[in-house]
């Protein structure tokens, strides 16, 4: 099996592993990150989103070989020790979830999203998170969640 | 996903003689199409031959034309200040394509080279007259789009890159299918200096195609009035459960007068 190594929230890991490996996978069950979920399997859902080299990717719909080399963030890698990455503090403080499974996902879009441009309306945020379906919430307080998000980001 | 090797090609000569030495070898470029295909197992190539490394994905603005590496994400199209000047068709065309994890891997190369009936790519390259750069040779869009998933590339042909003349105005609308996103019909105008060229997507049973009547009509007056009372024929358009050929001939003109007044 050949060997596939990327750095993971900061670390450097490697690990010998079939070439049809999906990232999701190698995340989940080689390194144990759960926190990415896998929701639809299909690349509709978005609950498997992380960042590869600064972009948001589904990657349930990437394989760990294509990630060789590359600059990965989990749901796991943003938070600051104990403290919240804004977007998860503005996510609990807006009730910006309701069973959770999608919320990994909304997130890792969310910051890519405020990342790339600090003056969103609240179509642009309902755009750009047209790749996250969530089934709880019907999406209210997931866009009051991120316009709060953008403002602490410096928006 | 069946079990495949994977392997990440060098550059495009290193490519081509990796995909012809396999036995069923798949060029891998943004895998947003051919990743859902392996998982539901409807192909199992025994090689995947990622493009990654090549040195495809650019974008280069010369005076009449904008060319596309192949391997040049959606988002980046989208995102390109020469692309949305020259051409804001194009680039809304991009910024439409799935979601935004989707534009960030998904590439021009790879919609082209697959051809769905339903991408919106094909209807821009068709509609600027675009020509498709190969390992090969050069193929203008007219010979490029031979049928549904059809293509005239040979079986280890590559794309390296697409090359767009710009247009006076151009406007890219399509009527997404509410779950898939998929054009149920997307239309691409673009006004040039001798004429008006329509391309459609999402409804022709071939593929991609283009609209004469809908073409004469504009060149005739660049007004979206010019389609008014125009009817297309059902002939040789889709019939699905989203939508019947009847529904689709109508919505073809309403997306053409849709993207007229955009422009």
């Amino acid at each position: 099996m050949p060997t596939v190594s990327m750095k993971v929230n900061g670390q450097s890991v490697s690990h010998d592993v079939a070439d049809n490996t999906l990232l999701v996978t190698f995340l989940r069950e080689t390194l144990g990150l759960t926190g990415t979920h896998i929701g639809c399997d299909t690349s509709q859902c978005g609950a498997c989103v992380i960042h590869v080299n600064g972009a948001s990717v589904k990657s349930c719909t990437m394989l760990a070989a294509q990630a060789n080399g590359a600059d990965v963030t989990t749901i796991e890698g943003i938070a600051n020790g104990d403290e919240l990455h804004p977007m998860q503090q503005a996510f609990h403080e807006n009730h910006g979830l309701q069973c959770g499974f999608c919320t990994p996902g909304m997130i890792m879009s969310a910051i890519e999203l405020v990342e790339t441009n600090k003056n969103l309306s609240e179509q642009d945020i309902r755009e750009g998170l047209e790749g996250n379906i969530c089934r709880c919430t019907g999406y209210h307080n997931i866009v009051k969640s991120v316009q709060d998000a953008a403002q602490k980001m410096g928006g | 996903m069946y079990a495949t090797d994977y392997v990440k090609a060098a550059d495009v000569a290193d490519a081509a003689a990796k995909l012809a030495a396999a036995d069923d070898g798949k060029l891998l470029a943004g895998g947003q199409t051919l990743l859902p295909t392996l998982k539901q197992r409807l192909a199992s190539p025994d090689k995947l031959i990622d493009l990654a490394g090549c040195g495809l994905s650019s974008i280069s603005k010369s005076g009449d034309a904008i060319k596309i590496g192949a391997m040049t994400c959606h988002a980046d199209v989208a995102n390109h200040k020469d692309v949305a000047a020259a051409n804001p068709g194009l680039a809304s065309l991009a910024g439409g394509i799935g979601d935004r994890q989707v534009r960030n891997c998904g590439t021009i190369g790879g919609s082209v080279a697959n051809n769905d009936p339903a991408a919106c790519y094909p209807a821009a390259v068709l509609a600027l007259g675009g020509t498709i750069h190969t390992s090969k040779r050069d193929i203008a869009a007219e010979d490029f789009f031979v049928g549904m998933f059809e293509t005239a590339l040979d079986e280890d042909e590559i794309i390296t890159a697409v090359t767009l003349p710009t247009p006076q105005k151009s406007a890219y609308i399509k009527f997404p299918n509410p779950a898939s996103r998929y054009a149920m019909v997307g239309v691409f105008v673009a006004q040039f200096a001798d004429g008006v060229r329509v391309a459609v997507t999402g409804a022709g049973e071939d593929g991609v195609f283009r609209a004469s009547d809908i073409e004469a009509a504009l060149t005739a007056k660049f007004d979206a009035a010019s389609l008014d009372g125009m009817t297309m024929s059902e002939d040789g358009l889709m019939g699905d459960i989203h939508a019947s050929p009847a529904y689709r001939a109508h919505l073809i003109v309403e997306m053409a007068r849709r993207a007229v007044a955009a422009c």
